[in-house]
């Protein structure tokens, strides 16, 4: 069977819009190729310019088993113990945000990397990068948010470093941490590992981050009563863990949003998701901005948000154990996998019709009309 | 959400939906262009394509204000980016918008500072807290923007800013809608008329349509409900033999259009003989220019505007696509070379150009998705 005669279900003959779609396919699925001379800030929206970036310098020239799953941790086994390991930098503006800050969210993002990892977070270490003339009451502050997070989230600031940059050459302060747990050897997650029959679940309302940071820099002259979600995931994570043994995979749904870890499921698993618009929790406030902006919640960044494939015969369970945790209190089934047609999401829309969500492309950039 | 849930029921859509199959002919096919790239949005981003008769087809029109901007002009703006002092700004569709030698993002790589906002007003506040520096504003839009870019100057001229310009692109939606009906090669059975430019300049603009042209304009909200019952009207005005403009976005559009928004517009600017639009070609008094009064806000003046033409990239279909001629899956870049990531035409960047919507959210086979998506 050639590449062209796939999938035919229902229709002997395929249209010529068809055969259209099927080229377009195999063009998605070529190897990825960086077209652009410079960086733009598109290469770091976290949608399909991110991830020709990675696929086409980074992992070309890194490339190892590793690192090859391009998973929120990499995995291995260092002496019959099974390791996560990652890291993360934060250039978040502004510093300070209702529900937050760059350090505590420097701390769960990375601590957040590695329980959706299903490790069980032990050591960060904290990189900083200062602007000269920085306030030092603002350093401080930051490091006090640091330190809260670590405790809060059970984990060690073993080991950190310090630079500091002329005047201009940075924007106040980038915090990068790095983050190792230990996995149990009975717990295997990967975005690969997404079935037809099984359930999608994300753990709360999504996009409060995301649209909080986007009020807080004030261009916008909106306001709305809306704190970031930032928060770190192992607890509510490990509770998922211990009480649902078809947990698939997990990933936290930041930059990008829940559409580009659909996406990424989708991708890696070969597999379709189909999400219902209506099933997915978004806050008033958030639906509200998002509107006004002409954005799609699905792709507003969450800091303390996960999505969960999970065994659909076990979805109730996994939904209810999730709403048990203070942080799942707005858990939701959202959606489903299925077979066909591989590497989509597709929406059934609220209004009753249906869609593809697709990686973004370049910045979430407001409608002008 | 109050003023959004309401116009997007679904048990309203499916009555309506029932109401428009019954006065479908079964015999006939029915061509409806929806002229603005807003509706464009709506009708993929809710799937309304999911409830119209197989025999009804949207034809996707000209009227998404990123998609007509030809290439040439967004090299002049980089020209203008380039000058020594001149902080440029436009709104965020514009910067993955490619001219003859990339896009903003591009140039701003290469040392450009080329900054998105949200309002023209906002480029006047940055221009406030810049005076060193000459600040411009790409103004691109119809009738819909314009009001706001005139009220800006307005409102320069007040404040007596002197380090604040326009580089006017605005277009006018009549002489583009008058150029698709006298295209030889497109048949249409009516138009969902753009809602938001009709705010501005009011419905009567559109009678020469029905009354030279014999097609029927429904005026169209941007919501689902609005667009499936302005599908409706029309359907309803062609089942009784009726031709005639309607408005149905009658919460939002006055009959006369906005007085004092079109007495800004008036006072600033005034027609350019012509102007040319993205794959449309030279089109004879469709855009506007700033008036002599106020040359002082005019960056074509303040600086030395190369105004190259730079022709359309052999194989980009944007101006057949943005006629209607050709689904955006029938060009032959389509999906392959041109793509949202790397755009060769217009129509794949805006989310409201009919390629991008497509590509975006319509990108699948209606059988294969009813399959996978059925319970």
């Amino acid at each position: 069977m050639t590449d062209t005669e796939m999938y035919q279900p229902g229709t002997a003959h395929k249209t010529r819009e068809e055969e259209v779609l099927d080229r377009i396919d195999r063009t998605r699925r070529a190897r990825a190729r960086v077209k652009e001379e410079r960086i733009t800030l598109s290469h770091g929206a976290g949608g399909k310019a991110t991830q020709s970036l990675i696929e086409a310098i980074f992992l070309e020239e890194f490339r190892c088993s590793e690192l090859e799953p391009l998973e929120d941790a990499a995995r291995f086994d260092i002496d019959g113990v099974r390791l996560a390991f990652t890291t993360d930098s934060y250039v978040v503006s502004p510093l300070f945000f209702p529900g937050g800050d760059i350090g505590d969210l420097a701390v769960n993002g990375t601590v957040n990397d590695l329980s959706v990892s299903g490790a069980t977070p032990l050591y960060l270490s904290v990189g900083m990068i200062l602007e000269e003339g920085f306030p030092v009451a603002d350093l401080q502050r930051i490091a006090a948010s640091i330190r809260r997070a670590a405790t809060a989230a059970h984990v060690r600031i073993a080991t950190g470093d310090t630079k500091v940059v002329q005047r201009g050459k940075a924007d106040g302060c980038y915090i990068n941490t790095a983050g190792v747990g230990v996995i149990r050897h009975d717990i295997v997650l990967g975005a690969d590992r997404a079935r037809p029959g099984d359930a999608v679940l994300v753990s709360g309302p999504i996009g409060d981050h995301g649209v909080t940071v986007m009020l807080a820099r004030g261009e916008l002259d909106i306001a709305a009563d809306l704190p970031s979600d930032t928060a770190p995931l192992n607890g509510i994570v490990a509770g998922l863990l211990a009480a649902v043994p078809g947990v698939r995979a997990m990933r936290d749904a930041t930059r990008g949003g829940v559409a580009t870890v659909l996406n990424e499921i989708a991708r890696a698993s070969e597999v379709a998701v189909v999400i219902d618009e209506a099933a997915v929790p978004v806050r008033n406030e958030v639906r509200g901005a998002c509107e006004i902006l002409g954005i799609d919640p699905l792709y507003v960044a969450c800091e303390g948000r996960f999505v969960a494939v999970v065994d659909g015969a076990q979805a109730e369970l996994a939904v209810e154990t999730l709403r048990a945790h203070p942080l799942g209190a707005g858990a939701a089934i959202i959606g489903r996998v299925v077979a066909d047609p591989p590497t989509l999401v597709l929406l059934n829309t609220a209004f009753g019709g249906t869609r593809i969500v697709d990686l973004l492309v370049g910045d979430p950039l407001p409608r002008i009309c | 959400m109050r003023y959004v849930d309401e116009y997007r029921d679904a048990e309203t859509a499916r009555a309506l939906a029932a109401r428009i199959a019954a006065l479908v002919d079964p015999g006939r096919e029915y061509k409806f262009m929806e002229v603005c790239g807003g509706h464009t949005h709506t009708i993929y981003k809710h799937g309304i394509e999911d409830y119209l008769p197989e025999n009804i087809t949207l034809v996707h029109g000209p009227g998404c204000p990123v998609c007509v901007i030809p290439m040439g002009r967004v090299d002049d703006a980089i020209h203008i980016a380039r000058q020594p002092n001149v902080l440029m700004t436009s709104f965020g569709d514009m910067m993955r918008v490619p001219g003859g030698d990339g896009s903003f993002f591009d140039s701003n790589a290469e040392g450009t500072n080329i900054k998105m906002v949200y309002s023209p007003l906002d480029a006047l506040k940055i221009a406030r807290t810049n005076p060193d520096q000459q600040v411009v504003f790409m103004a691109i839009g119809f009738e819909t923007t314009a009001p706001s870019t005139a009220m800006t100057i307005l409102r320069a001229a007040e404040e007596g800013l002197d380090n604040f310009s326009v580089f006017c692109n605005h277009v006018t939606i009549i002489p583009a809608i008058k150029a698709i009906l006298d295209s030889p090669d497109l048949r249409l059975d009516g138009f969902l008329g753009p809602g938001h430019v009709s705010t501005v300049i009011g419905c009567r603009p559109y009678e020469f349509i029905c009354s030279s042209y014999g097609k029927p304009l429904v005026v169209a909200g941007f919501e689902p409900l609005d667009i499936l019952q302005s599908i409706y009207m029309l359907m309803l005005q062609l089942s009784e033999g009726r031709c005639e403009v309607e408005n149905q976005y009658n919460r939002v559009v006055p009959w006369d259009g906005n007085p004092v928004a079109l007495r800004v517009i008036n006072q600033t600017m005034e027609p350019r003989t012509y102007f040319e639009w993205r794959g449309l070609g030279f089109i004879n008094y469709s855009a506007l220019k700033l008036r002599d009064a106020y040359a002082k806000y005019d960056a074509e003046r303040l600086f030395a505007v190369p105004g190259v033409r730079v022709a359309d990239p052999k194989a980009c279909q944007c101006g057949e696509v943005l006629k209607g001629v050709l689904k955006p899956w029938e060009c032959k870049v389509f999906g392959t070379a041109c793509t949202p990531e790397t755009p060769i035409g217009t129509c794949m960047v805006s989310p409201e150009g009919a390629c991008a919507a497509y590509y975006n959210f319509g990108r699948f086979s209606r059988q294969r998705v009813r399959e996978a998506t059925q319970v």
